[in-house]
């Protein structure tokens, strides 16, 4: 494919690398310091107008796209809840096949497909599953919010233990009923599709540039990439607008938000919580949803964190214990 | 039955070969040019898949073949492979076709032509592979084109004429080819294939134009409508359905005419109908036993006739209407089940029943429920129905009569 037109990107070294044009733009109806929203505007700004987007159901679906008032400048298009993995295979195979058929000129279009926790972390894991173990050019966002915020915030298997949600309200007799501990998605995607060469998770917003750098990393690899997007949610977590990103901020620096990239196996870490952990009390006191919980219950909470960073073979990644000793 | 005639000329057919009902679809997914396909295996209709993996890996297809973790995903990477105008296939049984039905449904709201092939199987449980209609029944009110068809010749020449149909511009719907699991998909024939440069002459290329997904053409598909939209965007749904029996007619006359003349009736095939006063009615290939039935009564004087019904979306309603309505009674096989509906009977007798409505004099219609799960329907059955339909023209009360046929009680 010598002739194959290719989609240049310049290093973004400071915010002045950062493309001024949005393809993300006025007519979502998202909410007041939204970081899902951060998320689409981010990947579509590095990732460019050669880009074909796929948005599972949720609230990136629901109050983002409204009939007549799209915010996509690129084509985007609306997909189930459990196929962001099965759209961008759907996509990236239909684009290889017209372009070796000739049938469509050959050059480089990006096939991104972004879905939510609920939709990208529980109902389509397998789709994403199936999608990284092929050899297709594809990416696949998921921002996560930690709650299915479209029907009014139920817990998914990306919430935080302990937080109150529509589905796991505090109580009188039992005052904790988010007992699951939050799924540990990008470790167990890398770890399980050998020839995936890229999974990564970032913080829309902290920090600074982080996202952006890694989407266009993840664009310039080869084959199927994830991407895991820390994305707090005013609404759903409980607290001022104004605040969204010195949460996202308190929630990587707690250790509670493991931020690293695995690039053709290397892992390395964004933020490197071994070394140096905020405690979790102050990012799970700055929120509503955490508004029930005991001391006791913050120690457990810390003690989980604790226990990821320092006795998982990999730390923040990998929770198996101790194999490395024997 | 005119689509088992030998070749007319050596240009329209290459070759003669002994094919299953899955082979001959993935014969005429090759002569299609299908550009993606996407497999996930469950019995019958997946020897279609292996037969079309073999094609690509021999070099006589050039298309993408994904094998899916799911039906789910199956379905939703032909939608948007389609989206991107590619031309695509894909295929499914029983309840495997029900755990894609999500996906199946929007591919039909979002208008992508999309062809599938259906292996009819019962739906568990209990497991049973067998054949039973209610799988590809589950599409028949979403937006689908759907018919059945009773031999390889006519599963390949109709996945020709599916694509042209569902890929109109005036039509744009996915559609499913139903056939008999095992009876059909398993059962071998002669078929004849025609040559590649025939099949071009026949079907145009795959052109979504405004609507392809591409970064020339950017726009945003399916977005959140709400009660703003969605009547007007069934309504164009409804539109297409209906638009789509006239463009089935002119997808045969051309078939026709690029293949020798084929099809007299593009809806259903009528078997000694024309002196008729008893007549029984069936999808799939369960003609077979009926016409044959037909013969033997026919020998000792008996006025019987078998119309085969091929399309059941969009239903034939007048043409249905008009063959059906000369008629004294009419005995509806359903190899298919619908509890608790109207008269307790089967899908096809409730359509049939409501398209002879208006008529004045309408005919006594009895339902059989047969073959279900697979079991076979013989020529003596058939016979039997044919009495007992032939009882209920002078009998009172019959009209609405639900048999189930060789029934262990």
């Amino acid at each position: 494919m010598a002739n194959r037109q290719s989609i240049e990107y310049a290093k973004i070294k400071g915010v002045h690398d950062v493309p001024l044009e949005e393809f993300y733009t006025s007519g979502h109806r998202t909410c007041q310091g939204c970081e899902s929203a951060a998320t689409m505007r981010g990947f579509i700004k590095v990732a460019g107008p050669r880009t074909l987007v796929t948005g599972s159901t949720g609230c990136m679906y629901v109050a983002n796209t409204s009939y007549m008032t799209t915010p996509w400048i690129v084509p985007w298009m609306h997909t189930q809840l459990g196929a962001s993995g099965s759209s961008a295979i759907g996509m990236a195979a239909g684009l290889r096949a017209l372009m070796r058929k000739g049938k469509i000129p050959d050059e480089e279009i990006n096939t991104i497909a972004h879905c939510g926790d609920l939709g990208g972390g529980d109902m389509g894991l397998s789709a994403i599953s199936g999608a990284l173990q092929t050899d297709y050019d594809l990416l696949i966002i998921m921002n996560d919010n930690e709650s299915a915020a479209n029907t009014d915030i139920q817990a998914t298997g990306l919430t935080t233990f302990g937080a109150n949600t529509t589905f796991t309200p505090p109580g009188k007799r039992i005052h904790i009923t988010q007992r699951r501990w939050k799924k540990n998605l990008a470790g167990m995607l890398a770890v399980g599709h050998p020839t995936c060469k890229y999974v990564a998770t970032a913080c829309a917003t902290y920090p600074t540039l982080d996202y952006l750098r890694k989407v266009r990393r993840a664009l310039a690899v080869g084959g199927p990439k994830f991407l895991h997007v820390y994305a707090p949610c005013p609404k759903g977590w409980d607290y001022h607008p104004r605040y969204s990103h010195d949460i996202g901020r308190m929630g990587v620096l707690s250790g509670l938000f493991p931020l690293f990239e695995i690039l053709e196996g290397h892992v390395t870490y964004t933020h490197d919580a071994r070394r140096q952990r905020e405690p979790v009390e102050k990012f799970l006191m700055a929120q509503g949803r955490f508004a029930h919980l005991t001391k006791d219950d913050v120690r457990y909470i810390q003690k989980m964190v604790d226990e990821m960073w320092e006795e998982w073979d990999v730390p923040g990644v990998v929770p198996t214990k101790g194999s490395l000793k024997t | 039955m005119a689509n088992e005639r030998a070749p007319k000329a050596e240009a329209v057919w290459e070759r003669r070969d002994l094919l299953t009902g899955c082979q001959a679809v993935a014969e005429a997914v090759r002569l299609a040019d299908v550009d993606v396909i996407a497999a996930y295996p469950i019995r019958p209709y997946t020897e279609v898949m292996d037969a079309i993996s073999k094609l690509i890996a021999d070099g006589q297809l050039d298309a993408e073949y994904v094998i899916a973790d799911s039906e789910h995903s199956q379905f939703e990477i032909v939608k948007h492979a389609s989206s991107v105008n590619a031309r695509t296939f894909a295929g499914s049984s029983g309840t495997g076709w029900c755990y894609g039905l999500e996906a199946l449904v929007v591919t039909a709201t979002d208008r992508l032509p999309v062809l599938y092939l259906v292996g009819n199987r019962a739906l568990d449980d209990p497991g049973a592979f067998g054949v039973e209609h209610n799988d590809a029944m589950m599409v028949r009110d979403v937006g689908f084109l759907l018919c059945w068809v009773t031999t390889p010749q006519e599963a390949l020449e109709h996945v020709l004429i599916g694509y042209r149909v569902a890929e109109d511009k005036g039509v744009q719907m996915p559609m499913a080819i139903a056939m008999d699991g095992a009876f059909l998909t398993h059962s071998q024939h002669m078929v004849d294939i025609p040559s590649l440069g025939t099949v071009r002459r026949y079907l145009r290329r795959y052109d979504l134009s405004k609507r392809r997904m591409h970064p020339d053409n950017p726009i945003s598909i399916a977005p959140q409508v709400n009660e703003d939209w969605v009547m007007e965007l069934r309504r164009q749904n409804w539109e297409a359905a209906r638009s789509a029996r006239t463009v089935i007619k002119e997808a045969y006359r051309e078939f026709n005419g690029v293949f020798g003349d084929r099809y007299t009736n593009p809806f259903f095939t009528e078997f000694m109908t024309e002196d008729a006063e008893t007549i029984l009615i069936g999808l799939g290939t369960v003609a077979a036993p009926g016409r044959t039935a037909v013969t033997r009564l026919r020998a000792i004087g008996e006025k019987v006739g078998y119309v085969s019904m091929r399309w059941f979306r969009p239903f034939p309603t007048e043409e249905l209407r008009a063959c059906l309505g000369r008629f004294r009674s009419i005995g509806v096989i359903d190899r298919d089940f619908a509890h608790g509906s109207p008269d307790d009977g089967g899908i096809l007798m409730e359509e049939v029943r409501s398209t002879l409505y208006p008529l004045d004099n309408r005919p006594v219609v009895v339902d059989f429920i047969a073959g279900l799960g697979g079991r076979d329907i013989s020529i003596s059955d058939c016979m039997a129905m044919f009495r007992l339909t032939q009882q209920a023209a002078s009998q009172a009360g019959m009209d609405g009569f639900v048999k189930w046929i060789g029934l262990r009680e």
